[in-house]
């Protein structure tokens, strides 16, 4: 038996063409039955301006899609497959109860133009949502319309901005550490900021002298994510939020590891003007193979004007939505966000409640701790500092046997497993970020450690196991290079 | 596990938290729910609206409610499309990489342009990044326009985005519901990065937009069409047979429920030429080490992950499961589905424009052709008359006159699949009963 062969075995993996290659004209998966009405004829309607050839479509029977898009399905990782440790990504599993509770016709069937009276339901939905999110961030408002999480930091910066043009100076600059998300200096620069990034100490934290150096009234805001992407708690935020506010700027937090701090830390207590969360991480929505995801912004006191409308409130026993709000950013997105999404992170946080939510938190980092002290001695911890919800390792162990964090990683796939995070954050060179989440049960977390310490073996033993995995997969590596060079987009 | 991590309790783990920055507050998110009480609750709180579904309803406006066929919920429902990360490690993610090359591939053929991405938030914010990218290709050139017979939340998103001090930001009056060349004429000059419009446009009128693309090519902008109900496009010219540089659309109608308008799709097509300056990411062919054909997430260098402050966008996350469904939409339907759904839904919106214009003072605002949406306009305020309907369990349509003063009386009706001609008949008769 293999190494991997308890892990995995091969299927009936089947190869699919794409379903225009499986086309065959004359065919059609559904149909609408005969219309009640005469027909119109559109080219005499619309004359130069009616379509002269019917787009390409595929033409396949319902069996034909079915089966095209079920054997699609199955080449699929999946959280309900197995183990996602993906660094920053907060994988857990998502509970099924949330779809349900999206398909009920009563959200569902709704309307984004329904006079509001119609939709109480879903605005005391919203209304409690985005106070359970303001209680457990410690803001003091909170907008839910924001599509995703970088959607949520440009809400954000977009605040930031209207605040400081309110005082008379939008200022220039917005301070970034260097263990930031890509997304944080992206969002800054469509909104016109100048990114001046700002250096880690040993343990990876913001180091508040740097700041304090870079601090002056051209800083709109610094971001900072807390804990930061090594998974450490940023233990100076209160005193980096004193010197960026001492100079008149504000504190943006990336709330993507918001899932290490549940109960234990509020983000509005400690010094910060706005956070967005991402509700496909911390309130476990699906994730959809990329989206759609939810990335609500909460905001205090000082900001709450500048919230992007409408506003949904509370008047007598009446929910409304509240459009008119001078100081507003204006609307960030059409209708009111991702609502199904919307629904589905409510369903999570009424499960749980309070303590709930507090012992995924607690659960969610001693997972982690468990994988880093596992792992440690077998693959490098380039910052051995006390990490909450996730670890980072390097491959500067394997790299003496040839062997790179990319490597690593798709040889976990011969083991079952989805590949954690590579090669972010930055700092670490060849980064291998781990997150395990509160969903996994120890067996699991041990098998993916066997694993882990396996491939580590693997490495020093038959590294070219390693170099050329996965071997088990669907597909072997991907030429990127080849995909990038001649764009092939489209059938 | 502690044993192991070498600590007596979960607290100790928790000890890098300065005492000073840990809250004292419990979080008070109200009794936990079990799944049962937490389903009942959630049916009371949904019970608590009135929806579309037991009622006729003639709302459009941006979020068209269509059939979704049962393959289609079911299909897109399947866990091993709703619970995957985005498909960075292609070995294991084919599932969703190839469906969202056959997605792309669809959008290309439907809009009749070179390349999709894999999607944007919504048409609201697809517009916005355009406008964003035809500043950038346009170098110092800023001025950016839209008409006022575009979707007015799409509007404002662009507003938000580009800054509500944004001085090149042009709005454009229309005139008779339809484009003005004349308001456009001022812009035209060497400051202008684009334009955009909607078709078909938000009172639901088509209109040849063919010389505007052409004026505003010739003073060097780029041209955007952006296409609230691509179901449209099954009958009328795609944006890029009449010279639009890059096509957005909003694809609620392929497959998704309306569901209070979201989850949307957006949707983002361009020229090969804005290839490199696209927003979002997007699927490529390739081959294995062993030859055989794969997909993976390509032309990365665009994106935030890589390029930070100089990405083409921020985007991260997009809509990839409402991408999937539509594609699953569009395959089931096909070539052939696509036209006939269109031309029922063209078939009943005609009926019930002739059926609804008969009732005594009920005029048709404007003439021009549409597809399935239309603007009445009404002998009494809108609002009053939509309420009374309202007590008859029919949504009229969208009072017009939230967003357009002039239109006071006005209402957009729209007229689906959804919609047989027996519900257009009894509308009919109760909007004739309210106006006697």
């Amino acid at each position: 038996m293999s190494t991997t062969d308890k892990y995995t075995s091969c299927g009936p993996q089947l190869e699919e063409q794409t379903v225009f290659e499986q086309s065959v004209a004359g065919r059609q998966g559904f149909s609408f039955g005969p219309s009640d009405v005469p027909g119109i004829d559109f080219k005499s309607l619309y004359g130069t301006l009616s379509r002269n050839k019917a787009a390409e479509l595929p033409e396949l029977a319902e069996v034909d899609v079915t089966r095209h898009f079920t054997r699609l399905s199955t080449l699929n990782y999946s959280k309900d497959i197995g183990f996602y440790p993906l660094g920053s990504c907060t994988m857990k599993y998502n509970p099924k109860v949330a779809n349900r509770a999206a398909s009920l016709p009563g959200f569902s069937e709704t309307h984004p133009h329904q006079d509001p009276k119609t939709v109480q339901g879903n605005l005391e939905l919203l209304y409690t949502l985005q106070h359970d999110l303001a209680e457990i961030c410690g803001m003091d408002a909170v907008t839910l319309w924001p599509a995703a999480g970088s959607h949520g930091e440009l809400t954000g910066i977009l605040m930031i901005r209207a605040y400081h043009k309110s005082k008379g100076n939008p200022r220039k600059k917005v301070l970034i550490p260097d263990s930031a998300h890509g997304t944080n200096p992206a969002s800054a620069a469509i909104c016109s900021y100048e990114v001046v990034q700002v250096k880690s100490d040993g343990c990876g934290l913001v180091d508040p002298e740097d700041v304090a150096r870079h601090m002056d009234e051209e800083v709109a805001a610094i971001m900072i994510t807390n804990p930061n992407t090594l998974g450490i708690f940023e233990n100076n935020f209160k005193k980096v939020a004193d010197i960026v506010h001492s100079k008149g700027g504000l504190v943006y937090c990336d709330g993507a590891n918001l899932n290490a701090l549940m109960g234990y830390v509020r983000m509005g207590e400690i010094g910060c003007d706005v956070m967005h969360m991402n509700l496909h991480k911390t309130f476990a929505t699906p994730h959809g193979g990329g989206g759609p995801g939810s990335g609500p912004v909460g905001v205090g006191k000082i900001l709450e004007p500048f919230l992007p409308v409408p506003i949904v409130v509370k008047r007598g026993t009446e929910y409304v939505l509240e459009e008119n709000r001078p100081q507003s950013i204006g609307r960030i997105k059409s209708f009111f966000g991702n609502f199904g999404v919307l629904i589905r992170a409510y369903t999570y946080i009424k499960e749980l409640g309070g303590e709930g939510l507090n012992a995924a938190t607690r659960l969610a980092v001693l997972n982690a701790n468990y994988v880093k002290a596992r792992l440690k001695g077998a693959y490098d911890l380039p910052y051995d500092c006390p990490v909450l919800h996730e670890c980072v390792f390097s491959d500067k162990i394997q790299n003496e046997h040839g062997v790179k964090t990319l490597d690593i990683a798709k040889r976990l796939m011969d083991y079952g497993f989805h590949p954690p995070t590579i090669y972010f954050p930055l700092i670490v060179h060849g980064a291998i970020m781990i997150e395990p989440t509160e969903t996994e049960n120890k067996a699991l977390l041990d098998r993916f450690c066997d694993a882990m310490l396996s491939i580590a073996k693997e490495c020093k033993e038959t590294p070219d196991v390693v170099l050329n995995a996965p071997s088990k997969t669907f597909r072997r590596r991907l030429d990127e290079v080849q995909a990038a060079r001649e764009p092939r987009l489209k059938a | 596990m502690l044993k192991v991590i070498g600590a007596a309790d979960i607290e100790d783990l928790f000890s890098s938290i300065p005492k000073d920055l840990r809250t004292k507050k419990q979080l008070d998110l109200g009794t936990p729910l079990a799944e049962p009480a937490l389903l009942e609750h959630l049916k009371k709180l949904s019970g608590a609206n009135k929806n579309t579904a037991e009622t006729i309803s003639f709302l459009g406006g941006g979020a068209y409610r269509h059939f979704i066929p049962s393959a289609v919920s079911e299909l897109a429902g399947r866990a091993e499309f709703v619970t995957p990360y985005t498909p960075y490690q292609p070995e294991i993610s084919q599932g969703t990489l190839q469906t969202m090359f056959e997605y792309q591939s669809m959008m290309c053929r439907l809009f009749d342009m070179d390349v999709s991405n894999a999607s944007n938030y919504d048409a609201a914010t697809s517009i916005a990044e355009a406008a964003l990218l035809s500043r950038r290709v346009g170098k110092k050139r800023k001025t950016f326009c839209m008409p006022d017979n575009l979707h007015p939340e799409y509007r404002d998103v662009v507003r938000t985005v580009l800054g509500n001090d944004d001085t090149n930001l042009c709005t454009l009056p229309s005139e008779d519901g339809l484009f003005n060349r004349r308001a456009l004429k001022d812009s035209l000059n060497d400051d202008l990065a684009g334009v955009v419009v909607g078709f078909p446009n938000f009172f639901g009128i088509v209109e040849d937009l063919k010389d505007v693309a052409d004026m505003v090519h010739k003073a060097g902008g780029i041209f955007i069409a952006a296409v609230s109900e691509p179901l449209s496009l099954a009958l009328l010219s795609p944006p890029g047979s009449w010279g639009a540089d890059i096509a957005v659309g909003e694809g609620i109608s392929f497959g998704l429920p309306v569901s209070f308008g979201g989850p949307t799709l957006g949707i983002f097509t361009a020229k090969e030429a804005f290839l490199r300056n696209m927003p979002g990411r997007i699927c490529g062919m390739t081959t294995d080490t062993e030859g055989r054909r794969g997909f993976v997430l390509t032309i990365s260098t665009r994106e935030q992950h890589i390029r930070r402050e100089k990405a083409t966008s921020n985007i991260c996350s997009n809509q990839a499961l409402c991408a999937s469904t539509a594609a699953i939409y569009l395959s089931l339907l096909g070539k052939n589905g696509l036209q006939e759904l269109a031309d029922l839904n063209l078939g009943r919106a005609e009926y019930a424009k002739k059926r609804l214009t008969q009732i005594n003072g009920v005029k048709l605002k404007f003439n021009a052709p549409a597809f399935n949406e239309f603007v009445l306009e009404l002998p009494k305020p809108a609002n009053t008359v939509l309420a009374a309907l309202l007590k008859d369990n029919i949504f009229g349509g969208i009072d017009l006159g939230k967003w357009y003063p002039n239109l006071k009386n006005c209402i957009l009706v729209c007229v689906t699949e959804m919609i047989s001609k027996n519900d257009i008949d009894l509308f009919a008769d109760k909007l004739g009963t309210v106006l006697r």
